[in-house]
């Protein structure tokens, strides 16, 4: 038997999707994930996972990798390896390049420079035409390329009759589409959560209602249209009331939230730190602690990073002219961990959240340890410390308020069909 | 306590890093160089040698002008730069204006800039002190500090008094500093306007919110007007000036709640009928043109602080 076969050992095997947590081996034969037998051959890699976990491969519902067009402050290759690096086999990334993807052609540019990658990437595909908000993009022939879902995140769909058409055609086409929900009206020129802090600092705010509004309004869409409507980056307890009372009337929705919502608040910001800058914004105590329970009781589907790498010239500069955003693909998974130390999930719902979950979403494989399916695993380690610094970032941006944080748990390995795409070395 | 008092700031950038000790010491240092403004040769050599620079993002000729008059009368060298913050002005950022500067070795930076935390951005580029002229919505401390030297000079003390500010609070930075000075001097801070003024909580900065305008007038011992910026029309926070004035605009009849002997101030300049009644802006209650005075006489005190006295020295 010549087959190339990897022996995952002694792991403790979290697959909620297959109803399965518990220690055991694990068998990768030619890529895919094999059964389980008595002999071991000569031949096979043995990786010794004592302590660690073996789970589905982590997948991104929410990454801006930047190229084309701003590869200064990241590449998809560099995004990737970051991506990789967390733990992640997998990640849906953003229209929002430079030019736009709004159309086939840029669709396959994207996923033809992905193949050679340490990360699968599903792009989404946008909304409208340059995310114009005017007319509709050609999702047929986008979705031909490879895009799994249609956004124009960071350019929020302001005509509720284009965002129902939206909703329409891509139903037609069995594509979720992914809101960026804002109204800008409420948050033009804001740069933080509207609160005690933003007062303090003489900064415009952007009040929680900016957010919750436009969930409103998409799932009252999604209801007349009975289409797949998902939140991006849900960061206010409003928004989590109002996607709590939109899934009990069988509305189609999934929402996200990212690490930084459920770690920090608005408190982050003061000494104007532009790494504390992103929309949505942090907020404050008490939507940081209906985000958590949001993703412990259910409401919250998923966590995503809204990976957004920015150089300094975006960042080293007055608050309110700074770029929204933050890096988050190494500091998603320990992050998620803490809240599993902390008591607010279990390790097999991190696993939902970060990886079967985002699956279903964006209609992927992957989230799922079964046999005979592509063996995209990651190796997590859940007590490893390490310092997120210039020697363990892999992205070419370092704009994230985690940055020279000791952090605990981490991916060791991420494998990409059986093969190694990371591997943590101290 | 026998522990020994030193002004330990590098830089201004508001009244919420100050105690109330350095505020007192600050008016007392304004109090000994305010008589030298009264002499024939207004002009004492203590900054000699020094540079300070005056780097004014916003148009603000009367700040300007009482940080150099300031300057010039302690002898420092004095320059000042004017520029635009207008963002199309794209590469220029406020790190590279920083940097040429340093190129004429400064000892002290004066920054008006629109953007709140510009002088913290300044400071962690250049090595002279910055003292903030006013940051966007955030903060005039040097403002602030001449209101309550004035206040002082008619009350002898903050604590206890009831000071009024009305207007547009939200926007205001002296509004910003007034309300964490005055209360770290024990003052009792009230605030009015129409809602579309009073930031989100704004109480947590110690002030008190009145739904009344009358209710902060009422038994005050100073009464603030602020000035309304007539550009913010367009974001429709009051729906004109004439209501605006018929509302909240001090006035005669208003100040008969207040307490006899009550003050009445502004940050200048006033636009005389809208937040204030000329009859009142130029009545024996207004101590308007004191606080200009007293302006030059803390901006001494604070350049002297930062640059020549003690704590300029780390
Ligand atoms: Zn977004």
């Amino acid at each position: 038997m010549s087959a190339n076969m990897k022996i995952l050992r002694g792991g403790r095997i979290i697959d909620p999707k297959n109803g399965r947590d518990g220690l055991g081996d694990f068998w990768i034969r030619d890529g895919n994930i094999a059964v389980v037998e008595d002999k071991i051959p000569a031949d096979a890699e043995v990786i010794d996972c004592q302590g660690k976990w073996v789970v589905p491969g982590l997948i991104d519902l929410h990454v801006h990798l930047r190229e084309p067009g701003q590869e200064y402050k990241e590449t998809i290759e560099s995004g990737c390896l970051a991506a990789a690096a967390g733990g992640f086999t997998a990640v849906c990334c953003m229209p929002n390049s430079k030019p736009v993807n709004d159309n086939a052609a840029i669709t396959r540019a994207i996923v033809d420079t992905a193949k050679s990658c340490a990360a699968r990437v599903y792009p989404a595909g946008a909304v409208s035409c340059g995310s114009q908000g005017e007319n509709l993009a050609e999702y047929a022939e986008m979705k031909e390329a490879g895009i799994v879902a249609v956004t124009d995140d960071g350019r929020p769909v302001e005509n509720s009759q284009l965002m129902r058409r939206a909703l329409e055609y891509a139903d037609s086409h069995d594509l979720p589409v992914m809101s960026h929900a804002e109204d800008m009206s409420l948050s033009r020129n804001g740069c933080m959560h509207e609160g005690v802090v933003s007062t303090r600092l003489g900064l415009r705010g952007i009040p929680a209602a900016a957010e919750s509004i436009m969930v409103f309004r998409d799932a009252a869409l999604a209801e007349l249209t009975g289409a797949r409507l998902h939140i991006c980056h849900v960061s206010a307890e409003s928004s989590v009331a109002v996607i709590r009372a939109a899934r009990s009337r069988g509305i189609k929705i999934t929402a996200e939230t990212a690490p930084h919502y459920f770690t920090l608040t608005d408190e982050a910001a003061v000494g104007y730190d532009t790494n504390a800058k992103m929309n949505p914004p942090l907020r404050s105590e008490a939507d940081r602690e209906a985000i958590r329970a949001a993703l412990a009781d259910g409401v919250l589907d998923a966590i995503a990073t809204d990976h957004a790498p920015h150089s300094i010239l975006e960042k080293e500069v007055e608050f309110n002219r700074a770029a929204n955003g933050v890096i988050g693909l190494e500091t998603a998974l320990p992050l998620t961990l803490a809240l599993v130390r902390d008591g607010v999930i279990t390790p097999a719902r991190l696993v939902e959240l970060m990886s079967v979950n985002p699956a279903a979403i964006i209609g992927v494989p992957g989230g799922s340890l079964a046999v005979g399916a592509v063996a995209d695993v990651t190796i997590i380690d859940p007590e490893r410390r390490w310092r997120f610094t210039e020697t363990t970032n892999h992205s070419k941006s370092v704009n994230s308020p985690f940055w020279g944080w000791e952090l605990q748990g981490r991916a060791v390995m991420t494998m990409l069909a059986g093969r190694i795409a990371y591997q943590f070395n101290d | 306590m026998q522990t020994e008092y030193a002004f330990r700031h590098r830089h201004i950038f508001g009244m919420e890093q100050l105690s109330s000790e350095d505020i007192l010491h600050i008016i007392a240092t304004a109090r000994s160089f305010k008589e030298i403004s009264s002499r024939p040769i207004k002009k004492v050599p203590t900054l000699r040698g020094k540079t300070v620079v005056n780097i004014f993002f916003e148009p603000s000729t009367r700040t300007r002008l009482s940080f150099e008059i300031a300057a010039k009368r302690m002898s420092a060298d004095t320059f000042n730069i004017a520029a635009a913050t207008s963002s199309t002005t794209k590469g220029e950022t406020l790190a590279d204006t920083a940097k040429n500067l340093m190129a004429m070795n400064p000892d002290v930076l004066v920054l008006r800039h629109s953007s709140a935390g510009a002088p913290q951005l300044l400071a962690k580029h250049v090595g002279a002190a910055v003292i903030n002229a006013g940051d966007g919505a955030h903060e005039h401390p040097s403002q602030s500090l001449l209101d309550i030297m004035t206040i002082m000079e008619h009350k002898s003390d903050l604590a206890g008094l009831k000071i009024a500010i009305i207007g547009d609070i939200t926007h205001s930075r002296v509004a910003g500093s007034n309300i964490r000075g005055f209360t770290k001097l024990g003052a009792k801070v009230f605030v009015a306007g129409p809602k579309t003024f009073i930031p989100q909580g704004i109480e947590k900065l110690g002030a008190l919110v009145c739904r009344e305008v009358n209710e902060a007038v009422a038994e005050a011992d100073v009464v603030m007007a602020l000035r309304i910026q007539r550009e913010r029309d367009h974001d429709s926070l009051i729906p004109s000036l004439r209501e605006y004035s018929r509302c909240y605009g001090v006035s005669a009849a208003m100040l008969r709640n207040a307490r006899p002997d009550a003050i009445v101030m502004h940050p200048g300049p006033v636009n005389r009928g809208v937040e204030m009644n000329p009859d009142v802006a130029d009545g024996p209650r207004s101590v308007i043109l004191e606080q200009v005075t007293n302006g030059v006489a803390v901006r001494m005190a604070l350049l002297y602080l930062v640059a020549g006295g003690q704590g300029g020295q780390e």
